[in-house]
């Protein structure tokens, strides 16, 4: 006969220990778990850290193959009628139009694409999720303006406008950073001002403000915490757009300066060389493909470990 | 032979924390004419016990059977559950305003219905409908039924429901929570109308409920559960005034209608989480009067009143009933001659 | 019972706009109530009858279009959120919802901390152990100090709604439906609980609920709101047995009852009718569509909220054919 241990009964509220230990995990740790169990997210998460390595890596790759991003190999590099050389045991990806080594390029282009697509990204994120919040949470005029110029800012047509920019400001990294950042904001504002909205009639709010909160701190402390997990959604998902559009920008020229490789610019080049040269063109889109498939994938499985509603009843069997 | 007969409903569903036995063995029955009164708090299994009748929850493994009038409901296929539902045993919903489909006039919604059972054409079907407004209090029917339900206050679309449930003079009608969503007033008003439509009707009503104020005023018979299991059952007076469960004696001793100016004594801790419930009786942990016995062999639910049908599943003696002073001192002595239980 | 008024709220009135410019609706109609230092006022009526509106007019969550309220004898009616910060400590709410009224982003001793956080009060090993304090009073384990609601049943949630109330140690607290989404033997633990409280703190407390046996029960005095006003207002006692408004007398005849022969002795008074939106009220009495005892002069001029037995100034009746007994409106 087991002995089972009693419970203390005690005069007020008593709490079951089993139940408890159950349920002993805050919000974000039930969403790594939920994360865990997403093969396709873990998947792309490798992907990204594998890109993440190889770019942070980029100079100890070309040193070990022995070639660098823009020095142009004519001799090993060309044809002698000059052409570029397929895939061989010297080029892994075959060379360009100017006999570069197309894997040094295309791993170099890994580092421009995730630098710029990530800082664009955090940079938009946060000018997003200020004016977002600012006009969710003050409403009235404040809102008015706010929401307003979101909107003109999303109906721009960016490309026009990104190119007019960078033909005013010379094309470079920094210029290129901006001008996503500056497109990309509204997107994540408006989301956020719409959270925010129905943030705020929360009855946890309206508790805050009965204890005397002022206004920052109901911002800070109970609205802020309450949009991390679509914030996170939404930037994860931003980042490959950031990605294209930066792509985008160095295919027009309007991008970063060459030799620097990027994919964008790699992707331009080719495009006179396709008959002859398809290694030219597949490995830098085949790079921009993967990248942007990961972060996507990524960003749903995120957005699923976070969202409850989203989750299925019952366990697979 | 009853007109519901459940004998050792179950049901469990299989989550990613673990496997919920919702439903562990219940079994109650039904006659025409008579009002069955099934409470229970949040976690009890009530409410999927009375889904699971028509085949309404999904997912879940499910045992042991559900004659009505003859046929096992629980062993039926979806088509033949079909031609059950809405016609012999009809169910009404907690929250009208989800349950009726906010793009369809009512009148379209109640016809469809009886169309879809009998061979009435549109015409007699409106009829038909308008009678069935007319006769759950709906003012001028004849022009409502052109309206939608976003256009009915909550009471009137309580109303609504009830209409649709009978429309097709359904044997059984099975009521969630009816009241709980309404304003006092108007549940007064809701249940008044559900007593006289039985009375006229003559159909078995089963209406699941956590207020037992409302089981004191409508139900001939009681159930109570508790973590999925039945803990007491008996005709209304004696389920108050003889109750044997220590959980339903709790449960009058914490309702503030029912002690009046005393304090109240509330049952102390929370109920199981249907996921990881106790060995043995699964109330007792919060139990004043636990024995031994009662830590490791669960309660099967025995007589303890001979003819009346009160059933308990508890191992006090069957003769302390109530809150007699005499009741009590019984199962004080019963629980110290048997326990405490010794960690 | 001591005598001082605590709070004094005065003829209040909140209309709210339903849209931006349209029409207005009057939540809140000339409303007067007092509550004394250590007493439970109950606060009863239906959906849409202005209770929850006329809670946060007088915790100032909401603006007043008219009137005046009255903490401890200062006019509180019109003062900033700057001014408000000292009274905000001796008047705190308790809200309905307990999977609402929690940040599920914050822990829990980060949320009962807040108002010694908000008004600087205590700040790091000693807020902790404050809040540890408070945790015990309400029957909570202080070692769950770093938990999140989720992970608390919505009996406790709402202890640690309590928690946070009482924190600063105010003099008022107003229970909006503090117990009506818990389960019934959970209901009695809060209820216990907050009587509890009251005896070792000397709290007042303004107790909001539809469920008006629970109000019964708690209450000292109590009010009952139809439409936007009082209808009437007695010692607890008094109004259940002895009520003189007919909406009283219908909504205590429609209250379930957990005791059949009782339920069974009772004579169901029953409304035509539903419960009426605030919107478009019923000119002169608010009342009289529904009442079985309406005249011609209830349909023109509405009655003010007085005494109806001379001598008797606790038991004020806004009718004008005030019930002398219950048996009036049986039907035969």
């Amino acid at each position: 006969m087991s002995t089972v241990p009693l419970q203390a009964v005690s005069p007020v509220a008593g709490d079951d220990p089993v139940a408890a230990d159950i349920q002993g995990r805050s919000p974000l740790r039930l969403a790594l778990a939920r994360l865990r169990r997403d093969r396709v997210a873990l998947a792309s998460a490798a992907t990204i850290l594998l890109l993440v390595i190889v770019a942070v890596a980029a100079p100890l790759i070309a040193h070990l193959v022995g070639h660098d991003p823009t020095t142009q190999y004519r001799d090993t590099g060309l044809t002698p009628a000059g052409l570029p050389i397929g895939p061989n045991r010297h080029f892994w990806f075959g060379t360009d139009n100017l006999g570069r080594d197309v894997l040094i390029r295309v791993i170099y282009g890994t580092r421009v694409s995730l630098l710029v697509g990530v800082v664009s990204t955090l940079l938009a994120v946060a000018l997003g999720v200020i004016i977002g919040v600012t006009a969710g949470y003050f409403q009235g005029a404040t809102d008015t303006i706010l929401a307003r110029f979101m909107d003109v800012v999303l109906s721009f047509p960016f490309l026009l406008f990104a190119i007019a920019l960078v033909s005013v400001a010379g094309p470079s990294i920094t210029v290129s950073v901006f001008v996503i950042a500056f497109f990309s904001f509204a997107a994540v504002g408006r989301i956020v001002r719409g959270q925010t909205l129905s943030i705020r009639e929360r009855e946890y709010v309206e508790a805050a403000r009965s204890l005397g909160a002022s206004d920052l701190r109901i911002m800070a402390v109970d609205v802020l915490p309450n949009l991390i997990a679509p914030v996170i959604v939404y930037t994860t998902l931003l980042i490959p757009t950031a990605i294209v559009f930066e792509a985008t920008l160095s295919f027009l020229g309007m991008g970063v300066v060459p030799p620097t490789p990027t994919w964008g610019n790699m992707l331009s080049d080719s495009l006179q060389y396709y008959q002859v040269a398809w290694w030219f063109i597949l490995f830098p889109g085949l790079a921009l493909l993967i990248t942007t498939l990961a972060f996507n994938l990524l960003g749903d499985g995120v957005r699923d470990a976070l969202d409850p509603a989203t989750e299925r009843l019952f366990a697979e069997k | 032979m009853r007109l519901l007969e459940v004998k050792e409903l179950s049901v469990t569903f299989p989550t990613a924390d673990g496997v919920v036995r919702a439903v562990r063995g219940v079994s109650f029955g039904v006659d025409a004419g008579q009002t069955l009164g099934i409470v229970g708090e949040s976690g009890s299994g009530k409410s999927v016990a009375a889904m699971t009748l028509l085949g309404l929850s999904r997912g879940g493994t499910v045992s042991g059977s559900a004659l009505f009038a003859g046929e096992d409901l629980l062993r039926m296929t979806e088509h033949e559950l079909r031609t059950v539902r809405g016609a012999r045993v009809a169910m009404v919903f907690q929250d009208p305003l989800s349950s009726l489909h906010p793009l369809y006039k009512i009148g379209w919604q109640i016809t469809e219905g009886i169309r879809a059972h009998t061979d009435l054409s549109r015409h007699a079907a409106q009829q038909r409908t308008v009678e069935l407004l007319g006769m759950v209090g709906i003012p001028q029917p004849g022009r409502r039924i052109d309206d939608y339900p976003h256009q009915f206050s909550g009471g009137m679309r309580q109303r609504v429901m009830i209409a649709m449930a009978l429309a097709l003079s359904p044997q059984i009608v099975i009521a969630d929570e009816p009241t709980t969503a309404l304003d006092t007033t108007v549940q007064a008003q809701i249940l008044d109308l559900l007593h006289r439509l039985q009375r006229e009707l003559g159909m078995a009503l089963i209406i699941i409920t956590h207020d037992l104020g409302v089981i004191a005023q409508t139900a001939d018979d009681v159930l109570v559960m508790y973590a999925g299991r039945v803990a007491e059952t008996a005709p209304r007076r004696d389920l108050f005034y003889r109750s044997h469960h220590p959980y339903t004696l709790g449960l009058l001793a914490s309702v503030p209608s029912a002690v009046g100016t005393g304090r109240l004594q509330p049952i102390p801790g929370q109920p199981p989480s249907p996921i990881a419930l106790p060995p043995g009786c699964p109330f007792h942990p919060r139990c004043d009067y636990r024995m031994n016995r009662c830590a490791t062999e669960e309660p099967a639910l025995i007589p303890v009143s001979d003819g009346s049908g009160h059933q308990s599943a508890c191992w006090l003696p069957t003769g302390a009933l109530g809150t007699t002073p005499a009741a009590h001192a019984a199962r004080q002595f019963s629980a110290h001659r048997h326990g405490p239980v010794t960690a | 019972m001591t005598t001082d008024v605590l709070l004094r709220a005065d003829d209040v009135v909140k209309d709210f706009a339903v849209r931006r410019h349209g029409p207005r609706v009057r939540a809140v109609d000339g409303v007067s109530i007092t509550v004394h230092h250590g007493e439970t006022v109950g606060l009863v009526g239906e959906t849409g009858c202005g209770k929850s509106t006329l809670a946060r007019c007088l915790t100032r969550l909401y603006e007043l279009t008219s009137g005046t309220v009255a903490f401890a004898g200062r006019d509180i009616s019109r003062l900033s959120r700057h001014q408000l910060a000292p009274v905000r400590r001796d008047m705190q709410m308790i809200f309905q919802d307990p999977y609402g009224s929690l940040n599920p982003r914050r822990r829990v001793g980060s949320i009962i901390g807040d108002p010694f956080a908000i008004h600087g009060v205590a700040d790091g090993h000693d807020r902790q152990r404050r809040v540890q304090d408070l945790m015990k009073l309400v029957g909570l384990n202080p070692e769950h100090y770093n938990r999140y609601p989720a992970e608390f049943s919505g009996g406790q949630r709402q202890r640690i709604g309590v928690a946070r109330a009482i924190a600063l140690q105010p003099k008022l607290i107003v229970c909006d439906e503090p117990v009506s989404a818990l389960d019934v033997s959970i209901q009695a633990q809060v209820i216990n609980l907050l009587a509890d409280l009251q005896d070792d703190l000397g709290l007042a407390y303004l107790f909001i609920s539809h469920d008006l046996s629970v109000v019964r029960h708690v209450s000292d005095r109590v009010a009952v709101m139809y439409l936007g006003q009082i209808v009437e207002t007695a010692p607890a006692r008094q109004l259940y047995q002895q009520p003189r408004h007919p909406y009283t007398a219908a909504l205590l005849s429609a209250a379930p009852v957990a005791d059949p022969d009782r339920a069974d002795q009772r004579q169901p008074i029953l409304l035509t009718g539903d419960v009426p939106s605030p919107a478009d009220p019923p000119a002169g009495c608010r009342f009289h569509p529904r009442c079985p005892k309406a005249q011609q002069r209830c349909t023109v001029e509405a009655p003010a909220l007085v005494a109806r037995e001379p001598g008797d100034d606790t038991h004020l009746t806004a009718c004008h054919f005030p019930l002398d007994s219950v048996d009036e409106l049986v039907p035969r």
